[in-house]
């Protein structure tokens, strides 16, 4: 008797260590997948739907994957536009990690820009080797010192950081906006709001251009693959994203186990900031050259989807940078092509998340291929 | 044992005040000086102030202001009152004093900017009122969802739907068909986002911000690719202000409150009732018992999950509407991302207004004011950039948001999904 039980209790604990299995298996795959093809579905209906017949439908698809993986031409463009997404998305991703939902990187990115190119250009008799890295450095602070306002007022009063970020990213537009006027950032001789470019030796260097000078991949790839791995090393394996981690599981805990919660929010937030700095420094440095209204092209909103696809941990993250750099590529390729408005790309995004952070959702869209349920047991 | 504890932070809480009073008093005194020495009027410069238009039925005189004496005086105040907050019992003192100093040097401001100029007062009134309408819809929006316990983020996202709504259907059909047809996208919203996070379970932040993007595709998507080609489909009529008989001629605040469009009317309106509903009916009671404790609504018979789906949607409506007015009540025609922030600034206006209607619509007339004030300004051409005057409403959410949420609270079990058991 004794026995049958104990047996029946291995064969559970088995069974529920399958089916676990299973469910990660499902969550960092099978659900990714369906949320990719069920968006561009989607995509596809709202073409139908305003009226895009389907030759041109057929074209658009063509033209999305020749846009971004048809080509030398089309993988450079492709990992040129995931090198922001990455490094926003890094900082992103952290501030989810520590319970922070960070909205601000757009001004973030919009400001560590713009730090890099005013560092780049009054500096710029130095010599390459000490420029470029300090430029970059400039953005980054620039980025972390805006993104810790918000951690700061959050540790301080309270303020909700989704608010605070959203309203420091209207700030940072009107900011920039005023700054491109100033007679010592913009461009000589230039009516518009645009800023003086930025000196050679303060440049991304190209790394294809050997074979091709129109190829704008530049020496940022190798700054996003340091990030990933410093992200990585601070959330996994340093004191202080510990402590990220534990005030983001369970704010309570960490107060409780020592750990000082608006030094960490401030921390956590400076941190994303720098990141999204750095994505601005990278964006000015090694593709546009300058500052301008509104360079930062959505870089920080997409950067959040690139976050939660990536289920905040750095490799997903530079998976789903890569992911949307391909979408972001290809969909400029659909543009030229099919005539099809790029904004098109902005509603796939937002499928894909909603399919990601929403499980049940695809669960219940797609009730087959996924392992049945039992109720509550298999949940533990 | 607990008695020490409860000491212990009642002190806490007692030493915190303090140090806000203090705070408070130094921002008042550090306000003063600015009165003093940045917005120094010369002498025998005077600020003009328009009551009332030419064509008004009952015209008043200008209101003149000397501006040297008011903004000593002003700065007198402002002194006065921070030193007070030093001094015994300034603790109680602390948001009153706050509030009044703040007015202080709003007027104080305005006279220095109007120095030896005129500014119609009247028409910066009416214009607050305007520019808050879609605030305070979006801040009743919210008011509406947290009081179920939903974080709603996506009022942007449904003010949004409902100004591109508005455009092409009052297109179409005109603006009654419009307005409805906008209400009801604004409700579908809602409807989409209470599934998303009570049937889902989905993040309620992660939930709006999706919302929010995909709007903000759709709409920019289509009006790039149709609006762009067919203009016709965006060109909807505009709701114009209907006078009220008598009321509009009172001086003042008579163009301000009745002499206005439909939508600042809509938007009273609905804040009334929403108040009526929410404290003073039994639909109301369940509501907040929803928002506040899920589990003992639950046990007593109110159905959560229905609660939060209708009154989500019933938010949906109310943001929808609002977005109506971006089109339908202002200029006809929508453009991409027309709302820039103003859901956000709603949610603020929420807050700052205690997740209560008729707070969230005063809050929404403070922002109005800023907004209103910073455009009107610009005409005045003060020295100060144009851009940061623009910043002027942002700023001013950071500020409220930072400096009351120590008082405000939120309703207890808001933000968090209701499992059944």
């Amino acid at each position: 008797m004794s026995d049958l039980s104990s047996i029946n209790e291995q064969m559970r604990s088995l069974l529920a260590r399958t089916a676990r299995g299973r469910s990660e298996f499902e969550d960092l795959v099978v659900v990714p997948v369906f949320a990719v093809v069920v968006a561009l579905i989607f995509g596809m209906l709202v073409m139908l739907a305003t009226g895009v017949d389907i030759a041109t439908i057929g074209k658009s698809f063509v033209a999305l994957a020749k846009g971004s993986l048809g080509s030398v031409n089309a993988l450079s463009e492709t990992l040129t536009a995931a090198i922001p997404l990455v490094l926003a998305g890094l900082g992103l991703g952290l501030g989810f990690r520590a319970g922070l939902f960070n909205i601000g990187a757009e001004g973030q990115v919009l400001l560590g820009g713009t730090a890099a190119v005013i560092f780049g250009f009054t500096f710029h008799s130095l010599p390459f080797a000490v420029l470029m890295p300090l430029s970059l450095l400039a953005g980054a602070i620039v980025g972390g010192l805006y993104a810790a306002i918000a951690g700061a007022l959050k540790a301080a009063t309270g303020a909700h950081e989704v608010i605070t970020t959203i309203m420091l990213n209207l700030i940072s537009f009107k900011l920039l906006d005023y700054l491109l006027r100033q007679p010592y950032i913009q461009k000589e001789g230039r009516a518009d709001p645009i800023s003086k470019s930025v000196p050679d030796a303060a440049q991304l260097p190209r790394l294809l251009d050997w074979l091709d000078p129109n190829l704008r991949l530049h020496a940022g790839l190798f700054v996003m693959l340091a990030a990933v791995v410093l992200v990585w090393w601070i959330l996994f394996r340093s004191k202080i994203g510990f402590a990220f981690r534990a005030s983001g599981e369970n704010p309570h805990a960490a107060r409780y186990a020592g750990m000082k919660s608006g030094l960490v929010i401030v921390a956590a937030m400076g941190t994303a900031g720098a990141l999204a700095g750095l994505a601005g420094a990278s964006q000015v440095l090694g593709v546009l050259g300058r500052a301008s209204p509104g360079f930062s092209a959505d870089i920080g909103f997409d950067a959040i989807a690139v976050a939660l696809l990536g289920r905040s941990h750095p490799l997903g993250i530079l998976f789903a940078g890569i992911l949307f750099g391909g979408l972001e590529a290809g969909g400029r390729q659909m543009q030229v092509d099919a005539g099809v408005s790029i904004d098109l790309i902005a509603i796939i995004q937002a499928l894909i998340i909603v399919f990601i952070a929403a499980p049940l959702l695809v669960r219940a869209i797609f009730p087959w291929g996924f392992a049945r349920k039992s109720k509550g047991g298999s949940e533990v | 044992m607990s008695a020490v504890t409860t000491d212990t932070t009642s002190e806490k809480i007692a030493t915190g005040k303090a140090r806000q009073a203090r705070i408070v008093g130094g921002v008042l005194i550090a306000l003063a000086l600015l009165v003093l020495f940045v917005l120094d009027v010369g002498a025998g410069q005077v600020a003009t102030f328009k009551l009332s238009r030419p064509r008004d039925a009952i015209v008043l005189g200008d209101l003149v202001v000397p501006g040297q004496p008011f903004n000593l005086v002003a700065a007198a105040l402002l002194a006065f009152l921070g030193v007070r907050q030093f001094l015994r019992g300034g603790v109680r003192w602390t948001s009153i004093s706050l509030g009044v100093g703040l007015a202080i040097l709003v007027m104080a401001f305005l006279v220095w900017a109007t120095a030896d100029k005129s500014f119609s007062l009247t028409g910066m009134l009416q214009a607050t009122m305007v520019r808050a309408v879609p605030i305070a819809l979006g801040g009743l929006a919210g008011v509406l969802c947290e009081r179920v316990a939903v974080v709603n983020i996506a009022i942007e996202g449904m003010l949004l739907a409902g100004a591109f709504t508005g455009a092409l259907i009052g297109s179409l059909l005109g603006g009654w068909g419009g307005l409805v047809a906008a209400v009801l996208v604004g409700g579908s919203f809602g409807l989409i986002l209470a599934a998303l996070v009570v049937t889902f379970r989905m993040d309620q932040i992660i939930a709006g911000v999706v919302i929010n993007l995909f709007v903000l595709g759709l709409t920019s998507y289509v009006s790039s690719q149709v609006f762009a080609e067919v203009r016709s489909l965006n060109n909807a009529p505009v709701f114009r202000a209907w006078k009220i008989p008598l009321l509009g001629d009172i001086p003042v605040i008579g163009p301000m409150l009745f002499n206005q469009n439909l939508f600042v009317y809509g938007a009273l309106i609905l804040v009334a009732v929403a108040t009526y509903y929410l404290f003073h009916t039994k639909g109301g009671l369940r509501a907040r018992a929803v928002g506040e404790h899920p589990r003992a609504a639950d046990t007593l018979g109110v159905d959560v999950y229905w609660t939060r789906y209708v009154h989500v949607t019933l938010g949906g409506m109310v943001a929808g509407f609002g977005g109506a007015w971006f089109t339908l009540g202002s200029v006809g025609r929508f453009d991409e991302n027309m709302t820039g922030g103003r859901g956000f600034i709603g949610l603020a206006a929420m807050i700052f207004g205690r997740w209560h209607p008729v707070g969230a619509l005063s809050a929404a007339l403070i922002f109005g004011f800023a907004d209103s004030l910073q455009q009107k300004l610009a005409l005045l051409n003060t020295p100060i950039p144009s851009e940061f005057l623009a910043m002027a409403p942002y700023i001013a959410t950071i500020i409220v948001v930072a400096g009351l949420i120590g008082k405000a609270r939120a309703p207890a079990a808001d933000g968090k999904p209701y499992v059944k058991e």
